[in-house]
């Protein structure tokens, strides 16, 4: 093959800057091969390098004494009790799972799948957190058929229970879906494996699926933003396969339970260039591979494109020398390719040979350390200007407010979702989708983990600091909500363009939020990814930074639940209200409007309303618990009420607060706890004596919820207005040319 | 009770289901690898749920060509008790020691919930110990549970008493509500529920664990 010449045309179209290449001019002394200048831009994509948000990512608190590792490894790790520790990332697929919302979102789940068993640990719960554009806009719902049927059809296949999640709708997610997925796996705690390549002359083992010509590039698309012609770009988006990937899970963990393998790391972006980079890279070695040795699918295939190729199912390990013959038994067995394709060296170079020829020499620390960092330009986010409704708006029917509210795409019941996901295999699943956060229990104890994915992205909009506060708030009260402590978050932060002063200035803003949500509530960062470049034609998405939030059940038995069960327990509200309707989905849906600030974040009080929920849990006091976010009392109310399948009568407002403000504010920091008559009066005592605002304010009973003074809703017409909306509207035949298409593209049993 | 559980390459639920079939028989369950091609002395087979071969082909059809199966089908036609739970059901049909066939179920969607069965039957190895017990919920979690057999071999099922299970809310589509069946000796069970997923007080469901005692009983009679 003759090599093109490196023109500008080739460059731009690698997404390097004239000014980034001239750097990769510098550092090399000469002019790149075309296969130098593939890595490098790879390496140096805003989705490897993260050059515009490092310098605000350090202000992440990473660091609590049960932290074990935190971010820069393929996931964070936390200790978890009984020797265990866990495992666990959350990361964007939001680019691909625009263009094909099948395999982009299948990928997304195999991708983050492999990052957690790389380590070690076995994966034992995935959840997503999904945003969609307007439902009526005419591709929602294909996309929406066809990211659940993605997400379905992989995780299901590798068995893998799907716990939990959320989904929301907004018309800002048009022309840019989020698609962020978490997984959280288990492993012995001095079984972590870290992709830190030790061992001058020790194999490099190229293991699973062969290489393709798909995906090129990948990383490179995920860091720019869309034009019109999206769907132009189908082809750099990878296909999945879910029987390799647990074919390749079970022989990994077989392999690394016994004492052959060095480091690992699984190929993703950029696949076999950042793997062996990034390993060699962390253990100051140099690495030469043989680009004739890896299994290739296609014939013909350039060293441009084996390099950078982005096929899924693969993994790249470390063996100790003389362990070839012992590895290859294991993937054998489980029918896998795999073939020795490199060795470390001690040059601190990557040199890859291509049919006899040297196609790349580089000098590694150039290209993962001295990647460009940019500090872009930032407009600090103009103040929102404050919600002065009209008294006569806030003075509505509660309960024909509440059936509108629960019916809307925000609230409505996620079940046509969630049973499209096995959340059940692996018997361990406590407490599956739909409750404030999900429990499975750490098999063979009685330990469990609590699991739960937050943000509110309209509250980022017109407030991105308190935004990213409160989604981390809001993860730490779901958390607490079911007895758990919390103990560490992973984090998707998904923005429009950087370049883009406004967009960094989002960025920034809600950066320290979170920063200082984190600190107060001692919950750090220990892994996380950032997603930019969510914009198409200069329109962007509301900020996301998606929080997921992990902690820890001592015992089993200790769990709470929101489901109202029985009869006649008193209702207490914990925390403050002070009827906040800026930003409140009541006014979203009643009044049409997105206006005033969000809630304001009270950190102390969120942590100290937090330990005396989890203190009550402890002491069995609890009998059900719900936190309060989206919708405010009402909403909490009924979410209870329908779990258990129990009525519940609420007292009248206090005559300080409008109707609205009472039933639908979003105040922060609430909980409604239903405990027994008789040790009702305890609690509260408790509450006051730490300067706890707490209220009874009703009682569970019968089989209608009673907002008073109005009229009843029946049981039957809540979970009418609940369950209606999403089936109805996802399974609407519609006649449109993007409806038409097959979105169960995957097989499945 | 000397019991094993088949892994195929994508089965996902081994691991469960030696787990409940472990805590209600008190004794270790083997895992046996399907490239075997002898079988140890046993009492029951099972077959678990997952995605054998990606369920690339037809769900179960590859499987049930691994070279254990042609000693399941002989240990079975022996009066060896076998039990095919979900993907280990398409197993059994396709390995022809189990009428009808699963086909995509009729919402073409896959289905995760707990629904409410009928126990058709407790002449058999495999309910005998539901007794009195006619109601029961077990989750089922499939894409291909739609049980389809055309009219005479339904007949014939019904005729025999060959039904074990019948779901109460038809989920999928099946042919008479068929979730489960045995075949004509009642030695093989294959149905689609998860019984595994039920057989642990902590998981807030039970109605499995009858399904395993009546195995146990059936081997060293009732009272073990």
């Amino acid at each position: 093959m003759n090599a093109p010449p490196i023109t500008d045309e080739l460059i731009a179209a690698h997404g390097l800057s004239a000014e980034e290449y001239r750097r990769i001019r510098e550092l090399l002394g000469r002019t790149p091969t075309i296969e130098e200048l593939g890595v490098f831009a790879v390496m140096w994509s805003e989705h490897c390098s993260y050059k515009s948000s490092k310098r605000h990512l350090r202000k992440l608190p990473t660091e609590a004494p049960w932290v074990v590792c935190g971010p820069g490894e393929n996931a964070g790790v936390v200790r978890v009790g009984a020797g265990k520790v866990a495992v666990f990332k959350m990361e964007s697929h939001n680019h691909p799972s625009f263009i094909e919302p099948y395999q982009g979102a299948a990928t997304g789940v195999g991708g983050i799948l492999r990052d957690v068993f790389t380590m070690g640990a076995r994966p034992v719960a995935l959840l997503d957190a999904l945003r969609f554009g307007d439902p009526s806009h005419p591709r929602t719902r294909y996309l929406l058929n066809g990211v659940v049927a993605g997400i379905a059809g992989y995780g299901n296949c590798v068995g893998v229970p799907t716990v939990g999640g959320e989904t929301g709708f907004h018309p800002a997610y048009d022309r840019n879906i989020l698609v962020n997925v978490m997984c959280v796996g288990l492993a012995d705690e001095e079984r972590v494996f870290y992709a830190r390549a030790a061992g001058v002359g020790n194999p490099l083992l190229y293991v699973g699926a062969k290489t393709g010509r798909d995906g090129i590039h990948g990383a490179t698309m995920a860091s720019a933003s869309f034009g019109a012609d999206a769907e132009v770009q189908r082809p750099t988006v990878q296909v999945g396969d879910p029987f390799t990937e647990k074919l390749l899970l079970e022989a990994c963990l077989e392999l690394m339970a016994r004492d052959v393998v060095v480091a690992v790391q699984d190929m993703g972006a950029a696949g076999i260039t950042s793997s062996s980079l990034e390993m060699a890279a962390r253990g100051g070695l140099g690495v030469v591979l043989d680009l004739d040795a890896v299994p290739l699918r296609e014939t013909g295939m350039s060293a441009y494109e084996i390099l950078l190729s982005e096929s899924q199912e693969r993994m790249l390990m470390v063996l100790k020398a003389g362990c070839e013959a012992e590895a290859k038994a294991v993937f054998a067995k489980w029918e896998l390719d795999c073939a020795v394709i490199g060795r470390l060296t001690d040059d601190g170079r990557l040199r890859a040979y291509h049919r006899g020829r040297l196609v790349a020499d580089l000098p590694i620390a150039p290209l993962t350390e001295e990647a460009p960092v940019y500090a872009r330009p930032a407009t600090p986010p103009k103040p929102p200007l404050p919600f002065r409704p009209d008294p006569e708006a806030l003075s509505i029917d509660p309960d024909a407010a509440l059936l509108r509210l629960l019916a809307s795409p925000e609230l409505a019941s996620k079940r046509w979702i969630f049973e499209q996901y096995d959340h059940q295999v692996m018997a361990d699943t406590v407490r599956g989708p739909g409750g404030d956060a999900a429990v499975v229990r750490i098999h063979g104890t009685d330990r469990g983990l609590a699991l739960t994915t937050d943000c509110t992205p309209v509250y980022c909009a017109a407030d991105p600091r308190t935004g990213g506060r409160q989604a981390v708030a809001e993860a730490y009260r779901n958390l607490c909500a079911v007895g758990a402590r919390p103990l560490a978050i992973t984090n998707c932060l998904n923005f429009a363009s950087p370049e883009r002063p406004e967009v960094m200035g989002q960025f920034e803003a809600a950066v320290e939020g979170m920063a200082e949500a984190c600190r107060a509530l001692r919950f750090p960062v220990v892994s996380g990814n950032v997603s930019f470049y969510n914009e198409t034609e200069g329109r962007g998405i509301l900020p996301t930074p998606q929080i997921g939030g992990l902690g820890v059940l001592e015992d089993l038995e200790l769990r709470v639940d929101l489901a109202l069960g029985e009869e006649g327990l008193v209702l207490l509200l914990l925390g403050e209200s002070r009827g906040w309707l800026g930003q409140s989905l009541f006014q979203q849906m009643l009044l049409g409007r997105e206006e005033g600030a969000p809630p304001p974040v009270d950190l102390a009080a969120e942590a100290r309303h937090g330990a005396f929920v989890r203190e009550l849990a402890k002491d069995r006091l609890l009998c059900a618990c719900h936190d309060l976010s989206r919708g405010g009392l009402a909403v909490a109310a009924a979410e209870m009420c329908l779990a258990g399948g129990r009525g519940a009568r609420l007292e009248a407002p206090p005559p300080h607060l409008a109707p609205a403000a009472w039933w639908f504010g979003e105040d922060q920091g609430r909980y409604l706890l239903a405990v027994r008559p008789e040790e009702a009066e305890a609690v509260e005592v408790r509450a006051r004596e730490l300067g706890i605002a707490i209220a009874r304010v009703g009682r569970s009973g019968g089989d209608a919820l009673i907002l008073e003074p109005a009229p009843p809703i029946s049981l039957q017409r809540l979970e009418q207005a609940y369950e209606s909306w999403l089936p109805a509207y996802a399974e609407e035949p519609q006649g449109g040319l993007e409806d038409q298409r097959d979105a169960h593209g995957g097989p499945g049993a | 009770m000397r019991a094993a559980v088949v892994t195929f390459p994508g089965s996902n639920c081994d691991r469960d289901l030696r787990v409940a079939m472990e805590s209600v028989f008190g004794v270790p369950v083997r895992a046996l690898w399907h490239g075997e091609r002898d079988l140890p002395k046993l009492d029951l087979v099972a077959l678990p749920g997952g995605f054998s071969y990606g369920d690339y082909l037809r769900a179960g059809a590859i499987a049930a060509r691994s070279p254990i199966m042609a000693e399941i089908v002989r240990f079975a036609r022996r009066g060896g008790l076998v039990l095919g739970i979900c993907n280990g059901f398409q197993i059994l049909t396709e390995a022809g020691l189990l009428p009808g066939a699963l086909v995509r179920n009729r919402g073409l969607r896959f289905l995760c919930r707990t629904v409410d069965l009928e126990v058709t039957t407790t002449a058999s190895p495999f309910t005998a110990a539901y007794g009195e017990v006619r109601h029961i919920r077990l989750p089922i979690a499939h894409h291909d549970g739609n049980y389809v057999i055309d009219q005479d071999g339904l007949a014939r099922l019904e005729g025999e008493g060959q039904i074990a299970f019948r779901y109460r809310d038809n989920p999928n589509g099946s042919t008479a509500a068929i979730a489960g069946v045995l075949n004509r000796e009642r030695n093989v069970l294959g149905l689609m529920p998860h019984p595994e997923r039920a057989a642990d007080p902590r998981l807030g469901n039970t109605d499995g664990v009858p399904l395993f005692r009546s195995l146990l009983e059936a081997v060293h009679g009732a009272g073990s």
